[in-house]
């Protein structure tokens, strides 16, 4: 089973899309023009900070709001492996996995966990950290084919006869 | 076993003869919304895919509302993006400048009873009022959707909101909606859908049913659902058939839970800053000054919405010092309200009246607020920087409550209410009942 290690950033509860990319930077060309306005209403720092392999933990129904895919577009791009929060939106929660952005939802972590922090990840088990192990529930199957095609786009490709019939899971999931 | 509204729906939708929350099904798409901000996005994403051509151009309606009229150099892309891939695929259903999505969508039939509509803007939960299926999705799967006519979801279990009694005078749906969502909190109906009934609901308008479905999704709803009556057949001018008759939630359909209210005991309501559930009596909060009023949206942008509104303020003026922008939901409502004499009452207040859009509630034109400043607004969102800088404070209220507090200059849940200084004296306006019965 996967495994990566990464650095935790910790947001609270209901982070909203509007907090994740505010509607003013929506209509701008590229999602790397956008980026850098990632959480800025909360944390205007916040963008710059992230890392390649960061990861963030938030509390419950994380991405609520609009449904704006900029939004797990700009997380990912700015190099989020993956979020673990208590919930998430649902539109969200779609959005993200046909982007190939990992999502996964554990109930304690977040009281538990500081910024900061290096946690480690085995994907569809468990979140380790401080010497103890946090459980978290494996996807549905259809969710898994999309995350292992390498998103909705590559899976609409495939079906369409323009991708090959490879795995590209291992990168994504 | 008896089914849930949205049952009935998904069933219908895929011919099978009943299915059961948390079952994953593929549908089929009667309409799809795409809305202008994420035009050019659905368009690459769609080339990308490598589809040929659009799964049914009819079922397709695009509407430009977030930009429209432009307000930064940029916009106009979105606007020639659209326009190109319309003529490529044989779209026919464009909106250029005719007001909000989700207006439109009911108001000009596009979605009939029982329909399962998607699109790209999460307030997509509106056409429930018309007890159809519809939620928000992301322009990845919008693009599939072009090009396959299908998408799969997830059965919702179902909430159902039961409304016994009469509304009060004063009172509209959008208090009783923020109530619910206080209730429930932000993340409360997050994957169900919410159905409601009762009396007070059967008693309410189209409109007032469409303010209610509209922020659902501030629940964290999949979709909300009514049950499709005479009103609903007027409105979107069809005779219901025997499948639109039967969708109503059965005696012993199985519900996550079962919420009831008693109308009576509701009173005027406001989301403070800044999220939607946090919920106060408008009373509570009496005497806070304020710099802006925002009527219009997707949420409460309507006829019964300005007309409310109207009502308070006819014969007053707007306090000296706070800006009052009335944006129409739809060019439509826009024509109707001027036509009713509403506007000029608006305008002779001191209104500031926009073009008919999403204006102001996405906070990129149409009164942006900044550091320090406080808005009364009648959307549905009241999320840290969504109508200009982060320290702006956004109150979420009813119409009638909206203009109450434009004529007062602060917060207030007096409806017979002027600025001190400004008041004429002569006309007296009694309380808004948030309904057509009485004409300006």
């Amino acid at each position: 089973m996967e495994q990566f290690t990464g650095k935790v950033w910790v947001l609270g509860d209901d982070i909203d899309t509007d907090i994740i990319i505010p509607t003013e930077y929506l209509a701008m060309k590229t999602i790397e023009d956008m980026k850098q306005y990632g959480f800025s209403p909360l944390r205007p720092e916040l963008a710059a900070k992230i890392g390649k392999g960061d990861i963030i933990v938030a509390g419950k129904n994380f991405g609520c709001g609009s449904s704006r895919e900029q939004a797990p577009e700009v997380v990912k791009a700015l190099g989020i492996r993956c979020v673990i929060a208590r919930s998430f939106a649902r539109i969200f929660f779609r959005n993200a996995i046909n982007n190939g952005l990992l999502l996964m939802e554990q109930p304690d972590l977040y009281d538990d966990v500081a910024e900061g922090d290096q946690i480690t990840v085995t994907v569809n088990q468990a979140v380790h950290y401080n010497g103890k192990n946090y459980p978290i529930a494996s996807l549905p199957d259809n969710l898994v084919e999309i995350l292992n095609a390498g998103g909705l786009v590559k899976a609409m490709r495939k079906r369409n006869g323009l991708e090959k019939e490879e795995d590209h899971g291992t990168d994504h999931y | 076993m008896g089914q849930t509204i949205i049952e009935k729906i998904i069933a219908h939708n895929i011919g099978a003869p009943s299915v059961k929350p948390g079952q994953i099904v593929t549908v089929q798409a009667d309409r799809v919304m795409v809305d202008d901000i994420m035009m050019p996005f659905i368009v690459s994403k769609f080339n990308e895919m490598g589809f040929g051509k659009v799964w049914d151009p009819d079922k397709v309606v695009m509407i430009y509302d977030h930009l429209v009229p432009a307000s930064q150099q940029d916009d106009v892309r979105h606007y020639q993006v659209g326009d190109r891939f319309a003529e490529k695929y044989g779209i026919r259903n464009v909106h250029r400048s005719d007001g909000i999505c989700h207006q439109l969508m009911t108001e000009a039939g596009y979605v009939k009873p029982g329909d399962v509509v998607f699109g790209t803007d999460s307030h997509t939960t509106t056409y429930g009022c018309v007890g159809a299926f519809s939620t928000g999705i992301g322009y990845t799967e919008m693009a599939a959707i072009l090009g396959t006519g299908t998408l799969w979801v997830k059965v919702p279990e179902t909430i159902k909101v039961v409304i016994e009694g009469e509304m009060p005078e004063g009172v509209m749906s959008k208090d009783l909606i923020l109530r619910l969502i206080g209730d429930l909190g932000a993340d409360g109906a997050t994957y169900r859908a919410l159905e409601f009934s009762g009396p007070a609901v059967d008693a309410m308008s189209v409109a007032s049913r469409m303010t209610m479905a509209n922020m659902a999704i501030e629940a964290g709803a999949k979709c909300a659902l009514f049950t499709p009556d005479a009103k609903t057949a007027e409105y979107c001018n069809v005779e219901l058939d025997q499948f639109q008759k039967g969708l109503t939630g059965d005696a012993d359909a199985v519900y996550e839970r079962t919420m009831v209210y008693q109308a009576e005991e509701l009173v005027p309501v406001m989301a403070c800053p800044s999220q939607v559930d946090k919920i106060q009596e408008v009373r509570e909060l009496e005497g806070t000054p304020i710099d802006q009023v925002f009527i219009g949206s997707c949420t409460n942008g309507r006829l019964e919405d300005l007309e409310a509104a109207a009502r308070v303020l006819k014969g007053k003026k707007v306090a000296p010092f706070v800006k009052l922008v009335v944006t129409p939901a739809s060019r439509k409502v826009y024509e109707d309200a001027l036509k009713a004499g509403i506007l000029k009452v608006l305008v002779e207040a001191g209104a500031i009246l926009t073009h008919p859009g999403c204006g102001l509630c996405c906070g990129r034109t149409g009164g942006i607020l900044s550091d320090g400043e406080r808005v009364v607004a009648t959307n549905n969102r009241n999320f840290l920087g969504r109508m200009g800088t982060s320290k702006v404070e956004i109150y979420l209220a009813s119409p009638a409550t909206a203009a109450a507090c434009a004529a007062a200059g602060t917060i207030t849940a007096e409806r017979n209410v002027s600025y001190e200084g400004a008041q004429e004296g002569k006309d007296q306006c009694h309380a808004a009942s948030g309904g057509s019965r009485h004409p300006l």
